[in-house]
């Protein structure tokens, strides 16, 4: 994509500062919003714009937040339900950086447990899971051993 | 070991294990150590499980500890809604060491990581039991007289047995060759498979259980076929007497062969095996005592 083809997309809501998350699936997008728990900022533009058109996967959502600057542990989060999402870090309206987002190695405080004779759905703590299969998305629980597939993946 | 709590088999290496079972052949010639003069452990059973704590608590006390504890959770805070954590903390005010059993899975790992008391875990629901694992590896070595290269039948519930999970676990760092026998709906999971494919361990899956197998054997490793586990109860119906080990199938089998399983049994062993010299079961479980005495050493770091 050139220069100006990227100007011209991002003038429909260009932001000055902040975050445009780019290449979500659109069945995602909302659970990326959870994810970013979006519905708790209060100070922060946010447009959210789904069923896009895209050259690489048919359609797409977007995510802009201004004045919102992610740190790696709260992108991270998104990998476990989008990980081909691009991250656009916007300053004085260019894109000073692209990232992509990656599984951590744990992932703390965000996945439900679904085995319901864990301890986690029992006892008021966080739940911890390891990333035992980065590229098929299988999470374990660090507590009660069990093994989570990635369309079973319930965030709390 | 790289906790000083003992939460499960798997973080025990080759050296935690045989250490273990070393000094637990050191109370098995001599179960009374004064070792544990003026220590308390907590025995905290948040589930009735009388075998395990009678043997928990006969080990402490043949090694001069004292004992507080209960052994049902129905007559403590836990019932009116104290959480996990905050039970564990009160108590670690006032012993040395916790051994709890719990019907809720992981809820050793997480004591284990809110108090800086020991934790033995004696049970966590269908989770882990690793001092079960120990009792089984000692009593294959001492009834083998090594764990190296020994074949291994297990047979009945294959799926949901987690004493035959972890010995899985226990034996992987002794090359040992693998028969499992189960009924299609209990099979070994492949996640145990896949463990065993990593460990370039060796392992034959049947469903029909032959004296062709047990001659093969050191070890038969016997399980429990429980009805509530089938959802086709014809299938329960058609398998439920084919996992019966019987004298006569004892036969051709090796002089060597030893026959153990975790306790209870209900019919799967028939009663005219238990006169049988191969007949291990009782024992095993007597051996349960020197394995958890052991276990409490290792846990308080105290030599033998």
């Amino acid at each position: 994509m050139s220069m100006i083809e990227n100007n011209k997309e991002l003038q429909v809501a260009a932001i000055e500062n902040g975050t445009v998350i780019d290449h979500i699936p659109p069945h995602q997008l909302f659970k990326v919003a959870a994810l970013l728990e979006l519905d708790k900022m209060k100070n922060n533009t946010i447009t959210i714009a789904n069923n896009l058109p895209s050259n690489k996967f048919g359609s797409k959502g977007m995510i802009k937040i201004s004045d919102k600057f992610f740190d790696d542990t709260e992108i991270n989060r998104i990998a476990l339900v989008a990980p081909n999402v691009i991250l656009n870090v916007i300053r004085n309206y260019e894109v000073v950086e692209k990232k992509q987002v990656s599984l951590p190695d744990e992932i703390v405080g965000l996945v439900k447990c679904n085995n319901p004779k864990c301890i986690t759905n029992n006892e008021p703590m966080q739940t911890r899971f390891e990333v035992v299969d980065r590229e098929a998305g299988t999470l374990k629980c660090h507590y009660c051993e069990r093994k989570v597939k990635k369309d079973d993946i319930v965030i709390e | 070991m790289k906790s000083k709590s003992l939460v499960s088999i798997e973080q025990c290496t080759k050296e935690d294990i045989l250490r273990i079972l070393d000094n637990a052949r050191k109370f098995e010639e001599n179960p009374n150590r004064k070792l544990l003069e003026g220590k308390v452990a907590a025995t905290l059973f948040f589930e009735p499980s009388t075998r395990t704590r009678l043997s928990f608590e006969t080990a402490v006390n043949r090694l001069g500890g004292r004992v507080i504890g209960f052994q049902d959770a129905s007559t403590t805070s836990s019932s009116k809604g104290e959480t996990l954590k905050d039970t564990i903390l009160m108590v670690s005010n006032y012993v040395d060491l916790i051994i709890m059993r719990h019907y809720l899975e992981g809820a050793a790992r997480y004591a284990s990581e809110v108090t800086n008391i020991p934790i033995i875990n004696a049970g966590d629901g269908a989770n882990q039991h690793p001092s079960q694992t120990m009792l089984d590896l000692y009593s294959i070595r001492k009834t083998q007289g090594k764990l190296e290269d020994l074949t291994i039948t297990m047979v009945g519930d294959l799926k949901y047995g987690r004493t035959v999970h972890s010995l899985i676990v226990g034996m992987s760092h002794f090359n040992p060759t693998f028969h499992f026998v189960a009924p299609d709906e209990l099979k070994m999971p492949d996640e145990q498979k896949n463990f065993c494919d990593q460990h370039g361990i060796k392992y034959y899956e049947h469903s029909d259980f032959t004296e062709d197998i047990i001659n093969q054997s050191d070890i038969l490793y016997m399980t429990r076929v429980q009805r509530e586990r089938f959802t086709d109860l014809e299938e329960y119906e058609r398998v439920k007497n084919v996992y019966i080990l019987k004298n006569s199938m004892l036969e051709g089998s090796r002089d060597n062969l030893r026959i153990l399983h975790p306790l209870p049994r209900v019919n799967e062993i028939a009663y005219d095996v238990d006169d049988n010299p191969k007949a291990y079961y009782i024992q095993q479980a007597r051996n349960g005592l020197f394995a958890r005495q052991a276990i409490i050493c290792e846990v308080l770091g105290i030599e033998i």
